[in-house]
């Protein structure tokens, strides 16, 4: 038995932040219904794809997002969409859907429709800026998320443009939130009966967020202070990115425990300068640099994880720069068994990051590897009561990807 | 009428530090679950409450603003009630104050326990075991409890014990070799918390999945989220560039990780400069060529974006330099908000990079009525960031301010535990009781 076992979720979303959310519900056992349009999910068009080459069954993107879901794909300008639409809505629990605001209205398919085939069905919409106010229709991709309602502002270097994160990880970080907002949805309409709209907005999402943006709006109100752009490489004691032998370490010095650091260094004669263990004087440049002579030699002759060793040992905050080789080749995340493995008809055998988290009951499980387009059309529809000839109709026009 | 809240009733006692912990709880405590922290008046948890519990006025100044942005740049009496990332982190929540190390603390704490449905803790492995609070005791307490742990690298493995915080066990799961700009070395990275939001939603999840588990079985069970691991899925697309072509990718400053051209941060119109951070910058995102021959028209087609090479996503992203300068001289000279109204109305991602305070006065957030207005005891009265999102009928509403040290006492005493008043002369005491930090604690 899995914890959401007795849910089904209609997902009518594409991309990341979207499936990425009903992927985390999908982990937890809920049958998690994907609706795509004929010619698919666009995130089967990007990359990175198995061999390099574009191919709509092999993006290890949308393979990532869309594990232990079903596709069926439905054209909802078709009448015969429509009707296996409705027939999917009424079995379903929660709707969950990120077109940009008014396009399922358009279709005939928005929340008057959800509404009127059942008006205790909880409907999630994840959208750009929200359904409501000036920017509803506005565009936005990783980075412009990132930069105007993350804090984006203030990373990199004071003199260069501001720097984003790796990848698409603020739109990650939105589908986490929109996951924690179906659930909300779904324990309303459990404990009270209360069906809704809930509007996610990703910008929102990020405002409010915990990585600083939120805390920094908050400081600006207290003491009108703002915060600068700056790079966190060695400012000392050690705080920030040193070079080490054969990379990096990242370094944060917080707990104001000079004891643990001698520790580390096994040198406590370095630190004995009373200047270096006073809590104002240590914010000293001039003072910092005194004392980044001894601690670059130090790393210099050492390899990251020999410094992440003795910085484990001494309790200091460190993590040494992993590049994706390093991490997948690592001892721990191998002894723990984060790495799943599948198969897929497309990818061959796969391998890629497990359980979201460990439950002791009913927690994460690969039931299935994502669907190939449209796999499913034909068993869900039939579960689902939808008569042959629509079926029929709905296969002839899905058959056109 | 009162509005239903979908976890009201749901009883969550916060033994969590820092961020990743606490942005879970506070997300429990929007969808209306009575988030309760204990507090210890003997003991300072650091970067929860604020660096120090009683920092020197040159402390704050030299902390970066987010950390040492204090009500008019002053300490004050209390200054661990307006720190403003504990402020950021604790709106909708309830503080009371008990020594654990002590066996009367430790009770009121079983006591909670057996009142209660969650316990959420991310301390560094072996904090809770020192106190004798293991799953077992918690279990004895309630048997009906979820336990939620957030260790960073799990609570076995060989970095059980490491020390962490999210810039940490990011490096670790790639994030900061993957991140910064592609043409300087990785120090020139600033710290980074996202694997806190990560955690911090899914922990989130985790617990109402265990709620509805609970519900349908009538067990609780402990979850365990390993912070390093859970941070993986943000990087999904090196995860798996790795894992089906051995592909080690790099950082690649603003570029799209999917290859669409041009994706940069331009200079807009600046009021001053980024000493003074004034600066301002437009991000601007092309993902297609239809897109871009909209971009090039706006800019009024100057010769350079004319050039039959840049026709191509292929071709811009081959020349993505000599494409960044042409479009940071034609927007250099613009406002970034009137950037963005332009190209939008193109069908184009653009949004100015917004140095926070500039939130206050955007009109689309004040469309959406997106601030609340709240009173700290100690700090006045501000506006502060919104939900993160829109409940069309439980709404999510800030019904208790970011909660002062201590301010819960009578009511967890009192009214949920039902202390005697001999029992609650005694814990005051004792020292057990308190709105303030025990002087001895710096």
């Amino acid at each position: 038995m899995q914890a959401l076992d007795d849910l089904r979720v209609l997902d009518l979303t594409h991309h990341i932040a979207g499936p990425y959310a009903t992927r985390l519900l999908a982990d937890l056992g809920a049958d998690v219904i994907k609706i795509e349009k004929p010619g698919g999910d666009i995130a089967r068009q990007l990359p990175p794809f198995k061999g390099g080459a574009p191919h709509p069954e092999r993006s290890g993107l949308f393979f990532h997002l869309n594990c232990n879901k079903r596709s069926v794909v439905l054209d909802l300008r078709e009448p015969a969409g429509k009707a296996a639409l409705e027939a999917l809505a009424k079995t379903a629990h929660v709707v969950v859907e990120n077109f940009a605001p008014g396009t399922l209205d358009r279709l005939g398919v928005g929340l008057d429709f959800f509404r009127r085939i059942n008006p205790a069905l909880p409907v999630v919409s994840i959208s750009n800026f929200g359904q409501t106010g000036p920017y509803r229709d506005y565009r936005l991709s990783e980075l412009t998320l990132y930069g105007f309602a993350g804090e984006m502002y203030s990373m990199g270097l004071t003199e260069r443009e501001p720097v984003k994160m790796a990848g698409t990880a603020a739109l990650f970080e939105s589908g986490a939130a929109a996951s924690v907002a179906i659930m909300g949805a779904l324990w309303a309409a459990k404990r009270f009966g209360i069906g809704q709209h809930v509007d996610v907005s990703l910008a929102e999402t990020h405002f409010g967020g915990v990585d600083r943006r939120h805390a920094t709006a908050i400081a600006y109100q207290f003491s009108g202070r703002k915060t600068i752009r700056a790079a966190g490489g060695g400012a000392g004691m050690p705080q920030g990115i040193y070079p080490c032998a054969d990379g990096y370490v990242e370094f944060t010095n917080a707990a104001l425990r000079p004891d643990r650091i001698d520790d580390m260094l096994g040198h406590p004669e370095w630190n004995q300068d009373p200047r270096f263990s006073d809590p104002v004087q240590r914010l000293d440049p001039a003072v910092i640099e005194e004392w980044n002579v001894y601690f670059l030699t130090w790393c210099l002759e050492r390899t990251k994880r020999e410094i992440w060793a003795e910085a484990r040992r001494a309790k200091v905050l460190c993590g040494p720069l992993f590049s994706m080789e390093d991490l997948f080749e690592d001892d721990h995340f191998r002894d723990r068994g984060f790495w799943a493995r599948a198969d897929h008809p497309e990818l061959g055998e796969v391998e890629f990051p497990g359980r979201p988290f460990i439950m002791g009951k009913g927690g994460w499980q690969l039931r299935r590897v994502a669907p190939l387009l449209g796999q499913h059309t034909e068993e869900v529809l039939r579960e689902a009561g939808v008569d042959d000839a629509t079926i029929g109709q709905v296969l002839a026009a899905g058959g056109a990807r | 009428m009162t509005t239903h809240k979908p976890l009201e009733g749901i009883r969550v006692i916060d033994l969590c530090v820092v961020w990743a912990g606490p942005f879970a709880t506070m997300l429990l405590g929007d969808l209306g679950a009575e988030v309760i922290k204990p507090e210890n008046p003997f003991v300072f948890q650091p970067m929860t409450r604020g660096a120090m519990a009683r920092p020197p006025q040159i402390l704050l100044e030299r902390s970066i603003a987010w950390s040492g942005g204090l009500p008019r740049n002053e300490v004050g009496p209390r200054p661990w009630n307006y720190n403003p990332t504990f402020v950021s982190l604790y709106r909708n929540k309830k503080s009371f104050t008990v020594d654990l190390r002590r066996p009367e603390g430790k009770d009121i704490l079983r006591r909670l326990v057996a009142v209660s449905d969650v316990v959420y803790e991310n301390n560094a492995v072996g904090t809770l075991e020192k106190l004798g609070i293991t799953e077992e005791w918690l279990r004895e307490a309630n048997p009906r409890i979820i336990l939620v742990r957030v260790p960073a690298y799990g609570l076995t493995g060989p970095y059980h014990n490491a020390r962490a915080l999210g810039v940490h066990l990011e490096a670790v799961m790639g994030h900061t070799l993957l991140r910064g700009y592609d043409d300087a070395d990785p120090s020139a990275n600033t710290a980074i918390y996202s694997g806190d939001y990560m955690a911090g939603a899914q922990g989130a999840l985790a617990v109402m999945a265990a709620l509805w588990y609970r519900e349908r079985t009538g067990e609780g069970q402990t979850i365990e989220i390993a912070q390093a691991e859970n941070a993986a899925a943000m990087f999904t697309q090196a995860i798996m560039d790795y894992s089906l072509n051995r592909n080690v990718q790099g950082a690649i400053g603003n570029r799209d990780v999917h290859g669409r051209a041009p994706c940069g941060v331009y200079p807009a119109k600046s009021p001053g400069t980024a000493a003074t951070m004034d600066d301002r910058w437009i991000a601007i995102h092309i993902e297609n060529d239809d897109q871009w021959q909209r971009l090039v028209e706006a800019m009024g087609s100057p010769a350079w974006a004319l050039d039959p090479r840049f026709a191509t996503n292929e071709g811009r992203a081959a020349h993505h330099r000599e494409i960044d300068e042409g479009i940071a001289a034609w927007t250099r000279e613009r406002e970034d908000y009137d950037l963005m109204h332009q190209l939008q109305a193109l069908g184009i991602a653009a949004a100015p990079v917004l140095e926070a305070s500039r939130m206050f006065d955007d009109p689309h957030l004040r469309a959406r009525d997106f601030f609340k207005t709240q009173t700290v005891r100690d700090a006045g009265t501000h506006e502060y960031v919104g939900p993160l999102w829109k409940f069309e009928k439980t709404p999510v509403e800030f019904y208790q301010p970011p909660v002062c040290f201590g301010e819960h006492n009578e009511y967890v005493y009192r009214e949920l535990l039902k202390v005697s008043d001999e029992e609650y002369a005694a814990l005051q005491a004792g020292g057990h009781i308190a709105e303030e930090y025990d002087p001895s604690v710096p």
